[in-house]
């Protein structure tokens, strides 16, 4: 078994507007200093040995994200 | 025979009732169609229709397009059979591969349900025969993930190929690329939309009935079919 973490982003170009208000939030609150968020989604898998990177990209490109507006990455973690 | 026009119903789906009356209203047959179930029954067209399929999770019609009748759809689809998707139906023909781009998050993260005006931007498609070029039609609009977004390369091939069928006028209520309110596949069959034609079908019950035009643009889509059957 392996922890498999896949994240996924919006493109840069892609106009994020939850995080812009996360962004206008935080002054709000009393933070400072914070000049942009971006908020994308983070997947943990835990998948046999048997599944490789390959198959692992088939996942993130093909379901996990939609690649016409978001960005993903995949990477193998300790448990 | 009246042509017969499926309306598929996933698991969330809340619009197939009223997208069913918008095909009687027109005189066809609307035959149910399940998500579970590759068989489309032999329809002459599919519509699928709003709401909120899987609960739009992951991102909406991310889950839908992998149901078995969706593989039935863009098979059929791929021979020409007209289909319309409305609002989340629109999102699950963008993320099915019929449509290109995809839908986001409103640019205000409110969700806008309103009367909204569109013009018809496009009427040789198969669900626009019935408007004139350039006609302002009054249709409600209810959605929270309607952002029309896709490269800009895909933009300019849409409109240079006159593949947007509907844009928002009065203003754009969601941050839409290009005021795009509605697009068609490259063959003009494959259409999808974010308002809502089968809510004003009738004055009774909604703001016009503006919308009647779409459903029978696509008997007028058929007709070659029906007249050869």
């Amino acid at each position: 078994m392996a922890r498999v973490v896949v994240d996924v982003m919006p493109k840069p170009e892609i106009l994020d507007p939850q995080g812009q208000a996360v962004a206008g939030a935080l002054p709000r609150l009393g933070f400072q200093g914070v000049t942009e968020v971006r908020q994308g989604k983070h997947f943990e898998l835990e998948v046999d040995d048997s599944v490789d990177d390959e198959t692992l990209a088939k996942i993130a490109e093909g379901f996990l994200a939609n690649p016409v507006i978001e960005d993903w990455t995949v990477r193998r973690v300790e448990a | 025979m009246s042509p017969r026009i499926g309306v598929i119903t996933f698991p969330g789906t809340l619009d197939d009732v009223d997208a069913a009356r918008a095909v009687r209203y027109a005189d066809a047959e609307a035959v149910s169609l399940w998500h579970a179930d590759a068989d489309l029954k032999g329809v002459d067209a599919v519509i699928v229709p709003g709401g909120f399929s899987y609960g739009d999770y992951l991102r909406c019609g991310a889950i839908a397009r992998f149901a078995p009748v969706m593989t039935s759809v863009v098979e059929a689809a791929a021979k020409g059979m007209p289909v319309l998707g409305i609002c989340n139906g629109f999102q699950i023909l963008c993320e099915a591969g019929l449509l290109p781009g995809a839908l986001v998050r409103n640019e205000k993260l409110h969700f806008v349900c309103r009367d909204q005006w569109l013009r018809v931007e496009n009427n040789a498609t198969a669900w626009s025969t019935r408007y004139d070029q350039g006609a302002e039609v009054l249709i409600p609009l209810k959605s929270g993930e309607g952002g029309y977004m896709a490269s800009q390369e895909t933009l300019d091939r849409l409109e240079g190929e006159g593949r947007v069928v509907f844009r928002y006028v009065g203003g754009n209520p969601n941050g839409s690329r290009n005021d795009i309110a509605g697009i068609a596949s490259e063959n003009g069959r494959v259409v999808g939309l974010m308002p809502h034609p089968e809510h004003a079908i009738d004055a009774l019950t909604g703001p016009s009935d503006d919308g009647l035009g779409v459903f029978f643009s696509a008997l007028d889509a058929l007709k070659p079919l029906a007249t050869t059957a």
